[in-house]
């Protein structure tokens, strides 16, 4: 048994540690592998506040693991001054121990509000500042069960399940649901808001180097939760602009009785169309949030059954089985 | 449990067991009043959601709520005379102000009733929305209140009938006597920030 | 309603779930009718009102709750191990993340810690039981009837799958038909009578029934959290009932309140349910750390240090816990402004926080630390829930949590807080008090064995998840994808090694119950400080033969130090006790009919339940039982063969 005492306590000394071997890997973690300024901003933040709490595990796991060690009762070194059973306090200590996790909060708490604001605004990264600050490029993202719609109302088209963005220029989110709440999440370009019905939030983000990133729905909201997700195509403006220009003139327009059949709950495969559902509905609006629940209410309780290794594809493919029967 | 009893004092005090049911049922009125505030903070927030619903300026009436409420706090005060004539050992006087106060009681609530079934004939009911859903639950949650309350009250008139004033009996009004005023309460709330403020939004 | 649609098939993991609760049902109604004790049963612990029992029995049922959650904590961990793994489908890991989060919470943690609340705190403080034990007993059947109105649901109507928080419009009727959300509401709703019950009833024990000159800032640590838990459970439960009320109104009966349709709110939901499920954490966190500080204090052999600054902190983290609800939705879009408060707010509890932990950290300075099991876990709390406590404060940091929300990271951390914390707490709580509640130890050699298997499984677990999260890993997801599966793989051993430590502390149980010495002092541990150890060990049904004076804080120290027993021979007097009685679970049973009822909304069933219940309340207030009284004779005999005099 003494063994293994000795190697909790040595595994308790080495937790810390082992933290800074992870942490030293951590280029590859998606939050610490920041790919835009709001990510930076948050992968910043996050490696500030864990420094500090590298401080506080320290404070508290060392006197620990000293005391646990002097004090036990089966020490042979022990000495009679080693016990003083009717200590209850010391109010000088006490003082010191209360403030200091003050000073720390407090030290949190300013990176932490100065950000809650910064973020409520497009990114200003620092080559951009110098040349004339872009607009921000405006998409309506809109999540229903379980597939993602993001309509670039100025360009006038709308894919599902995939984006593409220009870089080192602003996007603004206008993000809502269709029917269950979910939130739109790019770890690479930053933390996500909620997506909800009847509501609109804006998340901005910014990408500042080329690149496919993996986006996702991050709340749960039914079966299909898992393959809620997205790719998010960052290039370069020009190469951004050409693929607009490419979509607006051969995807097909959008009908509004094909959008409601987009939205049946149920998986589905990538789209891009000439035209955006905005044209008659903005889920993010008080008149738009019951338009999915009123046109498939029947349909959300239905299971699809799915598995793992299932994919998109295999549901379209039955889907359009069960068409050929009901007809 | 002590059994010990007092020999002066008010009787429903005298027993450790009567102070302990006492201040247990003020905990679980604090309890209820969070209830209530929930419910409240319920209306509050979809206050105006009526969807395609009629609007409440429409339907809220300010006769049959002010005779309502005007019912209930008449009762309250009857309440508080029987337990009165509790405290004065007269089994009758705490009998008969009790009758009164169910009477008006029961007043109050088919007030209610029909008040609900004329919204109800004007189209707004439970699922009508968000804002009439909240309403009902809010009324119908205190009218329920008043509904247990009234057959307690009848409980506890035979009981008093059949055993005298004891510390028990005597415990059993005092802590009904409370329940009664707390529901007052809850109405004169519900009169001014929900009808009274519905009326004039 | 067809048969088919009734019980869930098509599962076999399921199938072989209904099999075995035939099977355990049969064998344990075979042997209390082979053993006949069914009399035994009924008279001893179905009807009975002694706070001890119930306690025992929450705590029995706690541990098949635990079992319960934790077998579905070991199927989810199989299914995440690999990439595409298909032991489960999308559906059934949703039903089973839900049932594991509810009963964890709901079923294991709380009723846990009521059960050694009410073991406990009428022992510290000098009673000779809780304030109103029928409403006790109430509370306990309540809890019970809501626990397996919640579990039936995996083989009769389909579990819940919206999450332990059952976000609307998800949970709503659209997007959930069926009666598996509504097995969530009842069953909720059902014990969550049974926790305000309890909340008020301790309340009254603590504030009217202590020991002769026992003043508020003598009282024994535990009591003091479990005060503060009362307080917490009042103000809070109401909200729940709501919350769960406007739901089934919407499910049942067609309202509007969290829908899409006629303007409903859905965010409302999640306001009302974390205004509860804050200072819910709470409820589960504080008596977790009164349980530490007595064992703490008990086995450092010493006071336990800053003791008022313990109380302080407990009611200040019991204040703050009301007011930091929004942290859990920062991301819903507040606005700078809102988030920043409830940021700050929410990192504040740091440091009342802060203030125990270093405050256990001092009553260890100068200590005389004996390494017993129920020590050993309150020692790894103190490291373990740091980790949790620290990440706890980088979520409160509302501009960070955009990118920890809805992870791993946010598991990892709530399971660090919960695990190392309450379960821990649990443990040792369960391990301290153990000889007083069946009169022998738990083995210390297997408990030592099912300590390290489930810490070290408990730390491999759940610290990988925190990198999973970071890098980018979403809870409740089925399934990974290869970049996540190294971390994946490691957490789920850890998972496993806890099921291996568990097992052992069942075994621990039957072990001890079979070879453990029997105890014959009421001191178990020869170094108890509170007055649950002044009595002699079976604990009398009275508790206290002569209840002693307390002017001090550990008074069981003092009363050692001046020998003094709880057994004055000269001072003893008739001691009144309350009636057994069989109401409580027969009032419940008819309100569980009534729940079973809405759950398929069956409304003559659930009408003819509720108003068995209403008869039930009826004959309550007809009943004017007095108890009755123990002669001095009979005391003098218990006690007697109890102190082996």
């Amino acid at each position: 048994m003494k063994s293994m005492k000795q190697f909790f306590k040595r595994g308790l000394i080495l937790l810390p540690l082992s933290l800074v071997l992870f942490l030293s890997g951590c280029s590859q973690m998606a939050v610490f592998d920041p790919k835009g300024p709001v990510a930076q901003t948050q992968s910043d933040l996050i490696i500030y506040s864990i420094i500090l709490m590298l401080f506080i595990v320290v404070v508290v796991f060392a006197p620990f693991a000293y005391f646990v060690y002097k004090y036990r009762d089966t020490n042979p070194k022990r000495k009679e001054s080693d016990y003083d059973p009717h200590m209850h306090g010391n109010t000088m200590i006490e003082i010191v121990w209360t403030v200091i996790p003050f000073i720390i909060v407090v030290a949190l708490s300013i990176p932490t509000v100065e950000t809650l604001y910064e973020l409520e605004k497009p990114p200003e990264s620092e080559e951009a500042a110098t040349e004339d600050t872009k607009e921000p490029l405006v998409v309506y993202a809109t999540a229903a069960d379980w597939k993602w719609f993001f309509s670039y109302p100025e360009e006038d088209i709308e894919t599902v399940n995939y984006l593409h963005i220009p870089t080192d220029r602003p996007i603004e989110f206008r993000l809502s649901s269709a029917d269950s709440m979910a939130a739109l999440w790019i770890p690479r370009l930053g933390g996500q808001k909620y997506a909800m019905a009847g509501m609109e939030n804006t998340l901005y983000l910014q990408a500042d180097e080329e690149g496919v990133y993996d986006g996702r729905n991050s709340n749960f909201n039914g079966e299909g939760f898992t393959k809620h997700t997205f790719e998010v195509y960052a290039e370069s403006e020009e190469d951004y602009n050409d693929w607009v220009e490419q979509t607006q003139n051969e995807a097909p327009e959008l009908t509004q009785e094909e959008y409601d059949e987009l939205l049946e709950p149920g998986l589905t495969t990538e789209a891009e169309f000439s035209s955006t559902h905005l044209e008659w509905v903005d889920h993010g609006t008080n008149d738009g949030r019951d338009y999915a629940v009123n046109r498939h209410y029947d349909l959300y309780g239905e299971l699809m059954h799915l598995y793992s290794d299932q994919e998109a594809e295999d549901f379209m493919d039955e889907e359009n089985d069960d068409d050929h029967e009901s007809h | 449990m002590s059994s010990h009893e007092l020999k002066t004092g008010p009787l429903e005090y005298r027993t450790q067991e009567g102070q302990m049911t006492i201040l247990g049922f003020w905990i679980f009125l604090a309890a209820e009043i969070v209830l209530f505030a929930t419910l409240f903070a319920t209306y509050a927030v979809l206050f105006g959601r009526t969807a395609d619903s009629t609007p409440p300026a429409e339907l809220f009436e300010p006769g049959i709520v002010l005779i309502m409420t005007f019912l209930l706090l008449t009762s309250s005060f009857t309440c508080g005379l029987a337990i009165h004539e509790m405290r004065r050992g007269s089994v009758k006087g705490l009998r008969n102000w009790m009758i009164v106060t169910l009477i008006l009681g029961l007043s109050f609530l088919g007030f209610e009733i029909y008040e609900f079934i004329h919204y109800a004939h004007e189209g707004a009911t439970l699922q009508s929305s968000a804002f009439w859903s909240a309403f009902f639950t809010l009324a119908g949650t205190h009218g329920l209140h008043v509904t247990l309350g009234i057959g307690w009250v009848i409980l506890l008139l035979i009981q008093v009938t059949k055993r005298g004033l004891t510390p028990r009996t005597s415990r059993k009004f005092f802590i009904i006597g409370l329940y009664w005023h707390f529901l007052d309460v809850v109405w004169i709330f519900i009169f001014t920030s929900v009808y009274l403020i519905g009326m004039v939004v | 309603m067809q048969l088919d649609e009734f019980f869930v098939t098509g599962e076999p993991l399921i199938y072989a779930g209904m099999v075995s609760i035939v099977l355990v049902s049969a064998a344990i109604l075979f042997i209390l009718t082979y053993f006949k004790k069914w009399g035994w049963l009924w008279r001893e612990w179905l009807t009975t009102v002694d706070h001890k029992k119930i306690g025992i029995m929450y705590i029995l049922s706690a541990l098949a709750m635990l079992f319960r959650g934790g077998a579905d904590a070991l199927m989810m961990r199989t299914q995440l191990a690999f990439p595409n793994m298909n032991f489960l489908n999308a559906q059934h890991y949703d039903e089973i993340f839900t049932t594991h989060g509810t009963v964890m919470i709901i079923f294991m943690a709380m009723p846990f810690l009521i059960g050694l609340m009410n073991v406990v705190v009428p022992l510290q403080i000098g009673a000779r039981d809780v304030a109103f034990p029928y409403l006790n007993a109430l509370s306990f059947w309540s809890f019970l009837f809501g626990a397996m109105l919640f579990n039936i649901s995996f083989v009769i109507g389909g579990s819940p799958d919206a999450g332990w928080t059952s976000y609307t419009p998800l949970a709503g009727a659209a997007m959930s038909p069926g009666p598996g959300q509504n097995f969530y509401l009842m069953g909720l709703q059902l014990s969550g009578i049974g926790t305000l019950a309890s909340g008020i009833n301790f309340m009254v024990t603590i504030l009217k029934m202590r020991a002769p000159g026992m003043k508020m800032f003598q009282m024994p640590i535990f009591t003091w959290s479990t005060l503060i838990t009362s307080f917490i459970i009042v103000f809070a439960f109401p909200i729940l009932t709501v919350a769960l009320a406007l739901m089934t109104l919407d499910r049942i009966f067609g309202a509007q309140f969290f829908t899409l349709t006629g303007e409903g709110m859905p965010m409302m939901w999640a306001n009302l349910f974390w205004m509860w499920g804050h200072p819910e954490v709470y409820i589960v966190i504080l008596p977790a750390f009164g349980i530490f500080s007595e064992v703490i204090s008990t086995f450092a052999r010493k006071q336990l240090f800053g003791y008022k600054a313990m109380v302080w902190a407990i009611i200040l983290i019991a204040g703050l816990s009301f007011l930091v609800w929004v942290h859990h939705f920062f991301t819903m879009g507040a606005g700078a402004f809102v988030n920043s408060v409830f940021s700050i707010s929410t990192m504040l509890i740091a440091v009342p926080t802060g203030v125990k932990i270093f405050n256990w950290l001092g009553t260890l300075y100068k200590s005389r630390i004996n390494n017993t099991v129920a020590m050993m876990w309150s020692l790894a709390f103190i490291p373990s829930f740091v980790i949790g406590g620290v990440t706890g404060v980088m979520l409160g940091m509302a501009s960070a949590d955009y990118q920890f929300h809805n992870s791993y990271f946010l598991v990892a951390h709530f399971h660090y807080v919960l695990i190392a914390g309450t379960v821990f707490a649990c443990f040792a709580g369960l391990v301290f008090w153990y000889p007083k509640m069946f009169g022998h130890k738990l083995n210390e050699r297997l408990g030592r064995w099912s300590f390290w298997f489930f810490v070290i499984g408990f730390h491999v677990c759940f610290f990988p998840q925190y990198f999973a999260g970071l890098d980018g890993m979403p809870r409740r997801v089925f399934t990974i994808i290869p970049e996540w599966m190294p971390l994946n793989i490691i957490s789920t051993v850890g998972a496993f090694g806890m099921g291996v430590g568990f097992a052992i502390f069942c075994y621990t149980i039957v072990y001890s119950y079979r070879y453990s010495e029997r105890e014959t002092s009421g001191d178990s541990w020869d170094d108890g400080r509170t007055l649950e150890w002044a009595t002699p060990t079976p604990i009398p049904f009275y508790n206290f033969a002569t209840v002693p004076h307390v002017d001090s804080q550990d008074a069981y120290v003092k009363l050692k130090e001046e020998g003094k027993t709880t057994f004055e021979e000269d001072e003893l007097e008739p001691i009144h006790m309350p009636s057994n009685t069989g109401q409580p679970i027969i009032f419940m049973a008819f309100l569980a009919i009534a729940s079973f009822g809405l759950v398929f909304e069956w409304m003559w069933m659930a009408i003819a339940g509720l108003l068995a219940g209403i008869v039930m309340m009826v004959i309550r207030s007809f009943d004017y039982d007095e108890g009755y009284h123990v002669e001095v004779d009979e005391i003098k005999r218990t006690e007697r063969s109890a102190r082996g005099l």
